[in-house]
């Protein structure tokens, strides 16, 4: 079920195929999902609270066995950016960014220069031996992400990260992935409820129906990067949130 | 969220910490002298001398406070061989405990038992056993130190959070990784917290086995029973009961300190007084 590398004949970078899950006390999770996302493309999956978005996530990186078809996708190169910014408090900045690249057994000067770049990358420059508590929520999602892109993962998957941040600061990030993302390339696949968040990052969004999760609406998106901020007060942009929100609406009835 | 405290206020909370020990040490004392002076009936005021006779036949009379300071110091040696026992044995225990349920849930009802048993029914048996030894005292401090160690270590180590667990999963992290980098540091603000906890039992512990003990080198614990034996020595217990205090005191300080030094960088918590 798990195959190395990118499928060479339909380019995916990660495919689900027909997956669906039932919890042990009955809960259908998700019911019969089936979609890829190929290099280069950013996948958003929309849908209410508890349809089981967040269950693919675990699903697509092995944390959790479907019970109903199959993923592709190199689990060896994966990236996963939590709900949570999961820093070990213990851990300075530098240290936190490290931590995957140790533990994958990197040498210490090369855990070094990956996390510095990544750190760079997300402009957290001169925060490097600061601890997790003296950060605000938006940097601490910095942190998270800085210490996913080290092991600069072809795929990357996004669990409603910037679900606790304040507005502004959402924006913000959302600015700096969608930037991060156009110069490294990777497949990424981001979960969210929020339509704006969708709309801003995404070359293809998919809406999800509420519990038990199915795909009931797939919208291009078809903006050039980099998107400015601005491109949030176009009309285009109005246009397709509406069409996202409609879909939603009729997934929930 | 930031630690750092504004000057003023961190000053006003230097005064504090200075002048209501004092404060309240001043009232104790007056207390004291006036029940030395008054408070007593005459025929019973011996049993409570005046502060300063205390510190004169305790503290300024070189004979008797050398006999004192050698006892505390043979207590000082059990308490802390029992304590560093009781942490490298407990933590030991614990960490079994945390990777294997069936040694958790055999265990664990032993660690409950040894906890429950008053430290007094043991201290006889453990007396003709160890023929009073250093080493008899030793045990005491064990028992008494080691239940703190066992269960805050098994409940910080449960305690981790499913979402870094969830991080170190990702990676196929070994038993051992996750143990070292993930459940023992996040663990450490609970296990120092018991650390702390069994330092103060451990002298409670040394003085206790001592004083039931009755027999072998004298701790302090003898040296309390035989000053409560006449009443000449009666300044000498309290001067004695207050060294005891203090051994304990102290030895809770170190380990508020070690706390401060080993994960106050991060731990909001780790700021207690000590």
């Amino acid at each position: 079920m798990m195959t190395g590398g990118i499928d060479p004949v339909n380019r995916s970078a990660l495919k689900f195929d027909r997956v669906s899950m039932v919890f042990p006390d009955g809960t259908e999770a998700t019911l019969d999902v089936s979609f890829s996302v190929g290099p280069g493309e950013f996948v958003t999956i929309v849908g209410p609270s508890g349809c089981g978005k967040s269950t693919l996530l675990r699903i697509a990186s092995g944390l959790l066995e479907p019970t109903g078809g199959s993923v592709e996708v190199d689990r060896q190169r994966l990236g996963y950016v939590f709900q949570d910014a999961t820093l070990l408090p213990w851990r300075t900045v530098q240290g936190n960014v490290e931590l995957l690249a140790e533990l994958q057994g990197y040498t210490k000067v090369e855990r070094q220069a990956l996390a510095m770049a990544a750190i760079n990358l997300v402009g957290l420059q001169g925060f490097e031996n600061h601890y997790p508590k003296m950060l605000s929520g938006g940097m601490k999602m910095r942190v998270s992400l800085a210490r996913t892109l080290t092991l600069r993962p072809p795929v990357f998957l996004f669990d409603e990260p910037f679900g606790a941040v304040d507005e502004i600061t959402r924006m913000r990030l959302n600015e700096e992935t969608q930037e991060i993302f156009k110069n490294e390339g990777f497949a990424g696949l981001f979960i969210t409820h929020s339509i704006g968040e969708a709309v801003f990052m995404s070359t293809r969004i998919l809406v999800m129906s509420a519990r038990p999760g199915r795909l009931v609406a797939e919208i291009d998106v078809p903006f050039d990067y980099p998107r400015k901020p601005d491109l949030r007060f176009d009309s285009r942009f109005a246009e397709l949130s509406g069409t996202v929100s409609a879909a939603l609406r009729e997934a929930h009835t | 969220m930031s630690k750092t405290r504004t000057p003023a206020i961190r000053r006003r909370i230097m005064v504090i910490d200075v002048a209501g020990p004092t404060l309240v040490f001043v009232a104790f004392l007056g207390f004291w002298y006036w029940l030395s002076y008054y408070g007593m009936a005459e025929r019973r005021r011996f049993l409570v001398p005046p502060f300063h006779k205390v510190i004169q036949d305790g503290y300024l009379d070189w004979k008797n406070f050398s006999v004192m300071l050698e006892a505390l110091w043979l207590t000082t040696q059990v308490a802390l061989w029992g304590l560093g026992i009781a942490i490298g044995l407990g933590m030991t225990c614990a960490i079994l405990m945390s990777q294997a349920r069936w040694i958790e849930r055999s265990v664990w009802p032993y660690a409950v038992a040894l906890q429950s048993i008053p430290i007094l029914a043991l201290v006889p048996l453990l007396g003709i056993l160890f023929n009073y030894s250093f080493n008899a005292r030793v045990i005491v401090c064990i028992i008494m130190a080691i239940f703190p160690i066992i269960n805050n270590t098994l409940f910080g180590i449960q305690s981790v959070e499913a979402g870094h667990h969830d991080l170190f999963t990702l990676h196929h992290t070994s038993r051992l990784t996750r143990l070292r980098k993930l459940q023992l540091p996040a663990a450490s603000p609970v296990i120092f917290a018991g650390f702390r906890i069994s330092a103060g039992l451990s002298v409670i512990g040394a003085i206790v086995g001592d004083f039931f003990f009755r027999k072998g080198d004298k701790g302090i614990g003898i040296l309390l029973d035989q000053y409560a034996a006449r009443t000449t020595t009666i300044p000498r217990l309290y001067a004695a009961t207050i060294l005891a205090g203090a051994l304990g005191y102290l030895v809770f300080s170190l380990f508020g300190l070690l706390t401060r030094v080993v994960i106050g960088k991060w731990h909001e918590a780790a700021d207690v007084p000590g």
